[in-house]
Parts: structure tokens; C-alpha cells; sequence
């Protein structure tokens, strides 16, 4: 064998392993997107499995225990209802009403447990609504005059 | 006035950019001098009126000019002087408004430095660089006119995003990222004039060699910067998400870094013509793939920050670049014959290709891990995404093999490398190499990964500082200096080979920060009262007390904890949430503790309306800061690699005359 088809040999193994590992790769971390309408209908053959999960976040769901760090809210698509538990503070940007992603895995009983939420972040500039509580109103109790703060 | 001034100037520009273009091709094909001194003025002209485009943007952001609607949608009359004056970067209309700039003042030097010695390319490549300028120009004069009026104008902005404006890391970021970018068009466009010239040999090697390095350079710089930002801005504790865009940013990096080491190979042996053309054309189309993920908002991204109509123009640009370009090199092939051969497989050569094909099969698999829901969906119909796990499986081997490569290539020898200089230049390293593996083993290190990426870290910098050793060894016994003189003697002999050992030696450090703050990664998360404390590692963490106060532009709530070591006081640290009047939701901002050895990162996550208690992540990730300084090892290795020779201004470069060879002791 020359050497160039030496060569030539080596890069074919190499792209061989190459493709090998990228298609274990994709195998055993492709996660499929869904909705709460689409976890319904696959009910119990989903169960176990790894998903991302798309909705809104159920108006008036969200309940965060900040003792146990347990967080439980539902995630809505307007036709189903799909139920997240995840252990963890809620993100900064993860709000009632608003879309949130969440990753994680459905177990049985119609019930998501979230390892991950990922909340849009929306780009849109909205004005502060009326009756909404502004920062500085809620926590006006926690401010110091200045010679105190540190 | 403003407004219509700058959109003139943009319109001016693309005028001027397109004659430019075709007067330099016109000249060259007609021989007409003055054509092609012409459309070097072109070259003049555009930086001078982007130049005034960037001031002039910047005088209305400064001067809060909110007619302008760039000016009311990035800037407000609350924003710190520093963020109003890097809103230039903050959103779409700005960012190529800069891109522009840095095009056009990155075309004017490779005009002046290049145009003595390039008489005959310089026309092509003028018109190459003056035909991207004119793309990007076109957006900015009319579907992305950073000087749109807006009427009426508000009374107050609504400021920049609220995470571009949490950290002063945004003001060195994005420009560095940007001239990363754009810094591969001028090696592009040498490429395109030697296929349009037909000299197609070494020259425009030589040529771009150093351009390249300077592209890869900031590259390296702007994606390094990216991890760190995201690292203390985000709050999430990690650097690397394998977010699309963060992905963007590193596929030119990985087919640059092959184009840097495959030139060196036709450098030498005159072999890999077409291949290094095609990894400069890839490059250059990946850096305007980059600008397309990160503008169009086709995959969803915490950086996407803007959704807009310029997605398709960009797609349709970059079919352009690839057909044009490897139409061109079609045309061309018959003057691409290798005139070099391989002669053993034991040799630099063959490093080097194994390189390049592990760096492309890595940019490959980032290519289609961050494309895999758009494949997905138009094929299967399904939208399946493959996350983190997926770039760790693949991406880890593929790295590990590469860091091995990084470590035998300086040193194996080119042709043909015997048995005995293998033994002479991997024996001590291959040692040290093991030892280093029983030592992480004993630390606590487990796994093959972790353990191979220890031990294959250590190969490497033992090669680098083997190879520095003998250099500066070898001088002190020929001349005599003492060891700080011989070493830059050394450096400045070869500064090519010993910036790269410097670069080399930047990567073992990433290496190494990456896998440490992985594997030994510790995190917890707790809800606290005011007094209690909680322990992670060697820490103990107090929660003494929660603040408030309005700002400027901002409403702040303050976290205070005491941090311990074994009882004795080491830090007090205050992470915070900031509200902004323009978000719904607060943003946080983290307490980062670094020292060399681990960093210890607070999140307060949230807090009860009385401020008696507060939820509080904690997390250490040892090593971090060697992610950071080894990116800065990597752009001093570049530095030195570009630094300029005296003496190739008096006399053709001298080759390798040195009394000691490299790869040989």
C-alpha cells in the first residue's frame, strides 16, 4: 500500500469514528420538544422520558416554598394542562402569564419534573401596567437611610 | 438632522463602496493606474464616512438625541455614561453600524501595509473587501438604518438592555468578537484575488499569514470574553452554555485554527493548495453565519436579542460568498497540483492533517448540534434539540485527541521523523505525563475523561517548556547570556513557533480551568434567616442582612453574608437583585470571590417582602480564573507571533538560520 492510500485509510477511519460518535451522540441526547396538548396524547408512553416542554405559565399555579426549595406551577398551551415540580428558586425572568421552557422528565400522574427552566426573556418594552407593585414599594420597608447601608 | 445626515452618509458610503469595487477590477483588467488608485481612495473614502457615521451615532447617544430611534429604544436619560456610550453594540442597527467600522478600517490597512508588496492582488482584494462593505452598508442604509427618526420623540429613552448594562465587560466584548469576525475578510480576500490572479503558489500565504493570526487573535480574545461575561452577568455559575450563539462564535475560531496550521504545511511542502483555499473560504462564510444566528433570531438563544427582517439577505449573501468563491476554485483547479508529497507518516505533516480533520469533525458536529431542531423539523417534521449532553459526548474525545496532537506536533519533525528524536522529545514529557495522572488520581479525580484531560494537559505544557528549555539552554552554552536574555533571543530568532508554544500553552491552561471547575464543581442551594449560616466545601456562609435603595436608574436590593474559613473571617459578599423600571422582572447580579486556587459565586435567588430570610445559591468552581488566564496567554502567544521582524524590513526573511533547530535537541 502506498502511502498516500495509507493516509487516505486513516482519514476514513477517522471519519468513520467521527460519524459514529455523532450519531450516539444525537441518539442519547436528542430531547424532543412538546406541548401539554401533545404529553396528553401520548399519556402513559411518554412516561419516563426526557422532554422539553413549552407553555405558559398558569395564571395564579405558581407555588414556591422557599423552606423545602420546592417549586410547582402548571404549564398550559390553552387546550392542556401539564404539571412542573422542580427543586430550586424560580429564575429572574419566570413570571405567571408569561412562557417558559422547561427540561426535564414526565412521570406518571401527569406530573413534569422540571431539572431545568429556561423563561423567555422578552425583548418587548412594556410600561409599567397600573396596579402592578413597582420595587420600590414592595420593599420600602428594607430601605435605610444611606448612613446605614454599607 | 441627525437622522438625515447619517442616513446619507450610509447611502454616500455604498455608493462610493460599489465604484470602488468595480473601478479596481476595471483598472487591473485595463491597466489603467488610475482606476486602481482610484478605488484604493474608495478604501479611504468609506472609513473616513463610517468613521463620521460612528461619531456622529454616538453624538446622538450621548447627547440623548431620542428623535433618533436607535437612541430611544438603547439609551434613556437615567443610563450611566460608560453603558450609553457602548449602546453603539447594544442592539441590531448599532452592532453593524461598528462591524462597518471595523471593515473599513481593517480594508484600509491591509490596503496601505499590503499595497507596496502586492501590486497585482491588491486591486482584487480591494474590491473583494469593498464588495462586504457594500453588503453591510446596504443594511444600514435601508433595512437596518441605525438613523431612523422617530416622531414624536419620547421624553425619555428606554434604555439598554438591562444584562448589556450590568457589566463593564460589555464595553471590550462585542467590539473584540466583532474585529474577530471581520478580521478573517482581509485573509478572504487575498484568497480571492490569488484564485482571481491565478498565482496561486505561496505568496498569498505569506500574505495572510499574519492577518490571520491577528483575526484569530481577537477571535480568541472575543470568545473568551464571552464566557467570562456570561460567567459573571448571567447568574447561572457556568461560561458555556453551547447556546447557538456562543456556537457562532466558536466555529470560525475552529476552522481558523486549522487554516493557521494547514498554511504551514504549503508553506513548507507546498502541498494542501485547495484545502487551505476551501478553509478560508469556510472560515470567512462561518463568520457571516455567525452574524446571521446571532441577527435572525432562527434559533431561540438567551443572546438573540433581536428578531429582525435581515435574516433571508444574509442567507442569500452567504450563498453568494460560497458560490462565487468555490465556483472560482473550481475554475482554478488545474493550478492547485501539490507539488510536495508525504514522505513517512511519523511526521509533522501528518499531525498536522489529523488536526485538521479533528478540528473540522468538531466544527461539524457544533455545526449540526446547534442546526439539529431546523434539520430535524424540515426532515422528520419534529422538533428534537440536542443539548449540552450531546456537544460533551461528541465535542470531549475529539478535544482530548486534539490536545494530544497540540502537544507531539511542534515537536515531531517534518518529512520524516526518526525513532531515536521521538524518544529524545517525548520521553520526559510522557514521564511527567503519567505522573501528573497518578497525582490528579490521588486529588481525587476520577473518570477517564477528567483523568486523560489532566495527564494530556500536562504532556502538553511539558513539551512547550521542554522545548523552550533546550532553546534557552542551547544559547546560554553558544553565547553566554544569562537565562532572560537568551530566552527573548530565542522568541524573537522564531517568533512564529515560540508565539504558538505560547498559544499552546494558553489552551493547556483553558484545559485545565474547564476541567477542574467541572469535575470539582460544588453547589447548594438553601433558604437562610438573618444570622443562620450554611457550609459548602471549606466555607461557611452567614446571611447577616438585606438592604434596598433607588438608583439613578435602577431600584437595588442587597444581599450582605459574611464568608468564613475555619472560623476566621476571608470575605463579605453582596449579591443583588436590580430592578429596572423598563423589565418585569428583576435582574441579578452575582458576588464572585476568585482566588487562584477556586472562585466562590453567590446568587441570592429570592427574599421574603420583611427581608428576614433569603433563598441563597452557593457554588465553587475551582480554577476558573485559569479559563481567563489562559486566554490572555493565547493573545500574548499571538501577539508574539505578529510582532514585527526588524528584519524583514531590511532583507528578505532569513530562513531558520539559527544555530539551533527546532524539534531537534
Amino acid at each position: 500500500m502506498t502511502r498516500k492510500s495509507k493516509l487516505l485509510m486513516g482519514a476514513i477511519i477517522v471519519a468513520a469514528a467521527l460519524s459514529y460518535l455523532i450519531y450516539g451522540g444525537i441518539r442519547e441526547a436528542a430531547v424532543y420538544y412538546i406541548t401539554p396538548a401533545e404529553l396528553h396524547e401520548k399519556g402513559a408512553s411518554a412516561a419516563d422520558r426526557s422532554f422539553r416542554l413549552g407553555g405558559m405559565v398558569v395564571p395564579g399555579s405558581v407555588h414556591w416554598d422557599p423552606g423545602t426549595l420546592q417549586l410547582t406551577f402548571r404549564l398550559t398551551d390553552g387546550k392542556e394542562q401539564v404539571a412542573v415540580m422542580h427543586t430550586g428558586s424560580p429564575p429572574d425572568l419566570f413570571k405567571e402569564g408569561t412562557g417558559a421552557i422547561v427540561e426535564g422528565k414526565y412521570m406518571s400522574g401527569n406530573l413534569f419534573i422540571a431539572s431545568t427552566i429556561l423563561a423567555k426573556h422578552s425583548e418587548e418594552y412594556r410600561p409599567p401596567q397600573a396596579g402592578q407593585a413597582q420595587a420600590k414599594d414592595l420593599y420600602r420597608t428594607l430601605m435605610k437611610p444611606p448612613e446605614e447601608r454599607r | 438632522m441627525i437622522s438625515t445626515l447619517g442616513r446619507f452618509t450610509m447611502v454616500l458610503a455604498l455608493g462610493i463602496a460599489l465604484y470602488g469595487a468595480i473601478v479596481s477590477i476595471l483598472g487591473v483588467r485595463r491597466r489603467k493606474p488610475a482606476l486602481i488608485e482610484s478605488g484604493r481612495g474608495a478604501v479611504f473614502a468609506v472609513f473616513g464616512l463610517a468613521t463620521f457615521a460612528v461619531l456622529l451615532m454616538e453624538a446622538a447617544l450621548v447627547g440623548r438625541d431620542f428623535s433618533i430611534q436607535y437612541v430611544a429604544r438603547n439609551a434613556s436619560l437615567g443610563t450611566p455614561l460608560l453603558y450609553t456610550v457602548i449602546a453603539l453594540w447594544g442592539a441590531l442597527e448599532g452592532s453593524i453600524l461598528l462591524w462597518i467600522w471595523i471593515l473599513a478600517l481593517m480594508s484600509l490597512l491591509a490596503v496601505v501595509i499590503e499595497g507596496r508588496r502586492n501590486r497585482e492582488a491588491i486591486p482584487y482584494a480591494t474590491a473583494v473587501l469593498l464588495s462586504i462593505s457594500a453588503f453591510f452598508l446596504f443594511l444600514a442604509a435601508f433595512p437596518a438604518n441605525p438613523f431612523a427618526a422617530i416622531f414624536p420623540p419620547p421624553a425619555d429613552g428606554r434604555g439598554p438592555n438591562p444584562l448589556l448594562q450590568n457589566h463593564p465587560l460589555m464595553a471590550i466584548h462585542p467590539p473584540c468578537l466583532y474585529a474577530g469576525y471581520v478580521g478573517w475578510s482581509v485573509p478572504y480576500a487575498f484568497a480571492m484575488a490569488a484564485l482571481m490572479t491565478g498565482r496561486l503558489g505561496e505568496e498569498w500565504i505569506r500574505t495572510v499569514r499574519r492577518w490571520s493570526i491577528v483575526a484569530w487573535g481577537f477571535l480568541t480574545v472575543g470568545v473568551i470574553l464571552g464566557g467570562w461575561w456570561s460567567y459573571e452577568v448571567l447568574g447561572w455559575g457556568g461560561y458555556w452554555a453551547w447556546d447557538p450563539v456562543e456556537n457562532a462564535s466558536l466555529l470560525p475560531w475552529l476552522t481558523g485554527t486549522a487554516f493557521l496550521h494547514s498554511i504551514m504545511i504549503q508553506e513548507r511542502r507546498k502541498m494542501l493548495k485547495v484545502w487551505n483555499l476551501a478553509l478560508i473560504i469556510t472560515t470567512f462564510a462561518l463568520t457571516i453565519f455567525g452574524t446571521f444566528l446571532t441577527r435572525s433570531g432562527i434559533l431561540s438563544s438567551v443572546h438573540a436579542f433581536s428578531e429582525s427582517t435581515i435574516g433571508p439577505m444574509f442567507l442569500a449573501f452567504i450563498g453568494v460568498i460560497l458560490l462565487v468563491s468555490f465556483g472560482l476554485l473550481v475554475y482554478r483547479s488545474d493550478g492547485l497540483k501539490a507539488e510536495g508529497d508525504l514522505d513517512s507518516l511519523v511526521s509533522r505533516e501528518t499531525a498536522f492533517l489529523m488536526n485538521n480533520l479533528l478540528l473540522l469533525g468538531f466544527a461539524f458536529a457544533v455545526f449540526l448540534g446547534t442546526l439539529f431542531p431546523l434539520i430535524s423539523e424540515a426532515v422528520r417534521g419534529v422538533k428534537v434539540s440536542v443539548g449540552e449532553p450531546f456537544f460533551n459526548k461528541v465535542n470531549v474525545p475529539i478535544g482530548l485527541v486534539l490536545i494530544f496532537l497540540m502537544a507531539i506536533g511542534p515537536l515531531i519533525a517534518w518529512r520524516r521523523a526518526s525513532l531515536d528524536s521521538l524518544r529524545r522529545n517525548f520521553s520526559l514529557p510522557l514521564l511527567l505525563a503519567f505522573l501528573g495522572t497518578g497525582v490528579s488520581s490521588i486529588l481525587g479525580v476520577r473518570g477517564l475523561y477528567p483523568l486523560l484531560a489532566f495527564s494530556l494537559a500536562m504532556f502538553a505544557a511539558a513539551t512547550v517548556i521542554q522545548e523552550f528549555a533546550r532553546g534557552v539552554r542551547a544559547r546560554r552554552q553558544i553565547s553566554g547570556e544569562g537565562y532572560l536574555t537568551a530566552l527573548s533571543n530565542l522568541t524573537k530568532r522564531s517568533r512564529r513557533r515560540y508565539g504558538g508554544l505560547i498559544v499552546h500553552l494558553g489552551v493547556v491552561l483553558v484545559v485545565i480551568g474547564i476541567t477542574a471547575s467541572t469535575v470539582f464543581r460544588l453547589e447548594k442551594e438553601v433558604s437562610l434567616k438573618r444570622g443562620e449560616s450554611m457550609h459548602l466545601g471549606r466555607y461557611q456562609v452567614r446571611f447577616d442582612d438585606l438592604t434596598a435603595w433607588q438608583e439613578a436608574h435602577r431600584f437595588v436590593v442587597q444581599g450582605t453574608f459574611t464568608v468564613l474559613n475555619a472560623n476566621r473571617q476571608v470575605a463579605e459578599m453582596r449579591p443583588a437583585k436590580r430592578f429596572y423600571p423598563s423589565e418585569q422582572q428583576p435582574i441579578g447580579t452575582v458576588d464572585v470571590r476568585s482566588t487562584p486556587r477556586e472562585d466562590l459565586y453567590l446568587i441570592l435567588s429570592s427574599f421574603t417582602q420583611d427581608g428576614a430570610s433569603a433563598t441563597l445559591k452557593v457554588l465553587i468552581r475551582p480554577l476558573v480564573m485559569w479559563i481567563w488566564i489562559g486566554g490572555a496567554v493565547m493573545a500574548l502567544g499571538a501577539l508574539v507571533a505578529i510582532w514585527p521582524d526588524r528584519r524583514v524590513l531590511v532583507a528578505e526573511p532569513v530562513k531558520e538560520r539559527v544555530a539551533w533547530q527546532p524539534g531537534r535537541s
